[in-house]
């Protein structure tokens, strides 16, 4: 079965027609304001786009409108009726679903359970694993994603989890679903394969509201673009009205020019600040690479194709069976993390929440973490020192902060990730490992982290990105390594660095890949 | 002001506001006063009630009864906060309260305090290692480390109680005056303001925060956690070794099985009390120090009035339940 027949559950609540109205919706948190009289309507059948800057008030307005927030001011209403939801439980029955920005996976449960979470009691108390299983075999099959589903969802990828809460929200009869930035862990196929779900899910007289930063995404798929820009709507637009141009002048309220910055190739006699030579670990077969002072090496592949695994090598938090490490001459040793960075490596780590960010503690607890031997003496941390070594990082990296002592779990999921860009940078690493650096972060900020990128390479520190996103590598990179099955495949350099070379190459022998993985 | 705003603004314009948003300042400070609106109220009316409360030596007299709680308690807060927990406090303690006792008896007041305090590191570091090189799960292995401390307590006074006199040069230890104040609570006031600044104001404690918070991420930014995890098991069982010193000067003598899981429990109640989340990664030594005397406070307050101390575990379980609820609550307000 293909993706374009994605067939209504039998018990769905068909109830075309039914518009979902936002009407002057404000929210403040501790008398900060997030959203400020925002209004917009959302016609049944139709993909309404939200878009704006890291903070702009996407994701709170979503929660908003799945019951997870109250607003402070405004209504929401589903064909006249006005909802005063309390719950995400409230907004489930009156058929609206939501995929997090935050993945909420379980990750003791399996995928299977993980998906029909909270709507197993039909099953008068047991779950029936096998009626589950056969549920859970169609469901995948319409959606089109591969997965078992008797994994562990915490062994999973991000990309795999994201998986499950898009599967989740679809095994829901819902007439309105709301997807915050559901693209932006998933590879190139899968997210066609999400893009068909979407146009379907449209075409069955359902609504589907979506929150996402690719702009040419946003133009291919929404009927309506809503922007907002510091809790407000800015416009609504239909999307046949609307370029990227005029989308991101209305996020920023300037233009942005070139997405990325010019490239300064490093001179070819420059020293090698990191080689590595057979290296293997686990997801990682046989890997060889060299960084030179001020070059930027880009790593493409598929998700799974051994790219984040061999940068945790790399930088020795996994344990390496073979091969060696050298940092600027020296070899690196396998005393783990701390070593590395004591040594000039620093890695962005791919997941924010789970490997990187104390969400519970303050932003600036959050930056200084790994260097607070440089607002220390003795052991004894200077409030002045480090409040001014962050709040400058924090400029640098663009990042939307109240205060410096806010909880991480208060920002907006844009500015999170530019936490840890802060706290790498404040490492002053000779060489940086970023895996996916600028997952989830808005246009604008995007160019504000190259800049910084290629700023910092020019100053001579070696780069590694990772990224999903082939242009982002191939904007930025200076030569591109492709990874397939824990190996590096190819090396593109020059007039060979192209889309087709990359993709040619991460993708031979997949299927035989993907035999395996199932 | 959007992020463009922001690369203009001047360098000191994001730290101005670092006295944090009213909300999170209220909650902060509500957090705080948690623990301490409760302790002053249950002050105020213990000295209305009761005429003898107030009296310096009463007072005195619960601080002193408290300063091997109060050592043990600060340390177990740095063990909470890093993601651990130490029941094996209640029988390191009864075991070097009996090294202490034994050297003492044969006059060896300077290796009797010694010995105690590196026979409570030594079982810290063990607890530590257990935990972090076995892996095993600090609840568990602290009650397993628990019944072999206690039998090798047992082991070396053969069960026997050990009776010092009061002209020995060890009784001094914890009783010498300054100020009309004996030193036992001298000396534990200074252990809790130091564990207090290790916690709040060093790179240490940060790493200790990181490592409880989560410990994945605080890995991967260069924490070494299981050294963090190690080192405040041995302070914690440091503190178990100062308190058994501290208590065999100060009551003469020791038995192997003072301490046990009453001990630990009530260090725990009071750490929780305190307002410190079982779950780690935030916590503050200053707010058990006021958690443990709460709880001393409801013992002295109980005795005072005569009431049955049947109703003193009854309230302190009810109060405990309200603590963590509390916690709860403040947690989901976060989110
Ligand atoms: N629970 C909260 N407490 C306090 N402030 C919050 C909370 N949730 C969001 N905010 C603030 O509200 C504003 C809007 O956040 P929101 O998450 O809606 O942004 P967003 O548009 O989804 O951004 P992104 O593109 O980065 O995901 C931000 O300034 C954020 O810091
Ligand atoms: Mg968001």
């Amino acid at each position: 079965m293909t993706t374009g027949t994605f067939e209504d559950p039998p018990r769905a609540a068909r109830t075309p027609g039914d518009d979902l109205v936002v009407a002057g919706v404000s929210k403040r948190f501790g008398g900060v304001p997030a959203l400020l009289d925002v209004s917009l309507t959302v016609r049944a059948g139709t993909v309404h786009a939200l878009i704006g800057e890291n903070g702009a008030g996407k994701s709170t307005l979503g929660k908003i409108i799945s019951g997870v927030l109250t607003p402070d001011e405004g209504s929401v209403s589903l064909g006249g009726e006005e909802l005063a939801l309390r719950s995400p439980r409230d907004a489930l029955a009156k058929g609206i679903v939501t995929i997090a920005q935050e993945l909420a996976i379980v990750p003791g449960l399996t995928v299977a359970e993980n998906v029909y979470l909270g709507a197993e009691a039909q099953h008068v108390g047991f779950v029936r694993r096998r009626e589950a299983r056969r549920r859970f075999r169609e469901l995948a099959e319409r959606v089109g994603f591969r997965l078992s589903p008797d994994w562990l969802a915490g062994q999973l990828t991000t990309a795999d989890q994201q998986k499950v809460e898009i599967m989740r929200a679809l095994s829901r009869d819902a007439s309105i679903v709301i997807m915050d930035e559901p693209t932006a862990a998933l590879a190139e196929h899968e997210t066609s394969a999400l893009h068909a779900i979407i146009r379907s899910l449209a075409r069955q007289g359902k609504s589907v509201i979506l929150v996402s930063h690719f702009l040419s995404e946003v133009l291919a798929l929404a009927d309506e673009i809503t922007t907002l820009r510091d809790g407000r709507v800015i416009r609504s637009v239909a999307a046949t009205d609307a370029t990227e141009e005029t989308l991101i002048e209305g996020m920023l309220g300037r233009s942005l020019g070139a997405a990325f910055p010019e490239k300064t190739p490093p001179p070819a006699d420059a020293e090698v600040v990191l080689s590595v030579e057979g290296l293997v670990a686990p997801g990682v077969r046989d890997c060889s690479l060299e960084v030179r002072r001020g070059e930027i090496v880009g790593i493409a592949g598929l998700v799974g194709a051994g790219r984040s695994e061999l940068a945790r090598a790399i930088f020795r938090d996994t344990r390496v069976q073979r091969g060696s490490v050298r940092l600027a001459g020296r070899d690196l040793g396998g005393r783990g993390p701390h070593h590395s960075i004591e040594r000039g490596l620093a890695l962005i780590p791919e997941s924010r929440k789970e490997m990187g960010l104390l969400v519970g503690r303050s932003v600036k607890e959050n930056v200084s973490l790994s260097r607070l031997d440089l607002v220390s003496r003795l052991g004894w941390v200077s409030g002045t020192r480090e409040r001014r070594a962050v709040a400058s990082l924090l400029q640098r990296t663009t990042v939307k902060v109240t205060s410096l002592r806010q909880t991480v779990s208060m920002l907006s999921g844009g500015n999170q990730q530019k936490i840890l860009f802060a706290r790498a940078v404040m490492c002053g690493p000779r060489v940086l490992l970023a895996d996916e650096p600028t997952r989830g972060v808005d246009v604008g900020s995007k160019r504000a982290i190259y800049d910084l990128i290629v700023e910092m390479a020019r100053e001579g520190m070696g780069v590694v990105v990772i990224s999903s996103e082939l242009e982002e590598v191939l904007g930025l990179a200076h030569r591109v390594l492709v990874m397939r099955q824990g190996r590096i495949v190819a090396e593109l350099e020059g007039a060979a660095m192209n889309q087709q070379a990359v993709l040619a190459a991460a993708f031979s022998e997949t299927s035989d890949n993907e035999h395996q993985g199932v | 002001m959007s992020a463009t705003d922001q690369l203009e603004a001047p360098p000191g314009g994001v730290g101005r506001g670092d006295s944090g948003g009213p909300m999170t300042r209220l909650l902060k400070s509500w957090r705080l006063a948690g623990i301490f609106i409760p302790f002053v109220i249950l002050f105020v009316v213990l000295s209305i009630a009761s005429a003898p409360f107030l009296h310096t030596a009463n007072l005195i007299n619960i601080l002193d009864q408290q300063a091997s709680y109060l050592d043990i308690a600060a340390a177990g807060t740095l063990v909470l906060v890093a993601g651990g927990i130490d029941l094996s406090v209640g029988a390191t303690y009864g075991l070097t309260t009996v090294i202490a006792g034994e050297l003492a008896l044969h006059g060896q007041p300077v290796l009797a305090i010694v010995l105690a305090v590196a026979a409570g590191l030594l079982v810290g570091l063990v607890n530590g290692l257990i935990v972090t090189v076995l892996r095993i799960n600090p609840l568990i292995a602290t009650l397993a480390t628990s019944f072999v401390i206690a039998g090798a307590a047992l082991k070396v006074t053969s069960g026997n109680l050990v009776v010092l006199s009061a002209t020995s040069s060890f009784f001094r230890f914890a009783n010498a005056q300054f100020l009309t104040i004996p030193s036992a609570v001298w000396m534990s006031a200074a252990f809790v303001a130091v564990l207090a600044l290790l916690l709040a104001r060093t790179t240490f404690g940060r790493h200790v925060v990181a490592a409880g918070g989560n410990a994945e991420a605080a890995r991967l930014a260069g924490v070494r956690v299981n050294l963090i995890r190690v080192v405040t098991f041995v302070i914690s069982g440091g503190a178990a070794g100062l308190g058994g010193a501290i208590d065999t000067s100060r009551l003469l003598s020791a038995q192997a099985g003072s301490g046990g899981s009453q001990l630990a429990f009530t260090v725990l109640a009071g750490i929780v009390v305190g307002g410190t989340s079982i779950a780690g990664g935030e916590g503050s030594v200053v707010r058990t120090a006021i958690g443990v005397l709460f709880i001393a406070l409801i013992g002295n307050g109980f005795n005072l009035l005569g009431v049955d101390p049947l109703y003193q575990q009854i309230v302190l379980g009810l109060l405990l339940i309200a603590a963590v609820a509390l916690d709860v609550w403040a947690r989901r307000r976060r989110r």
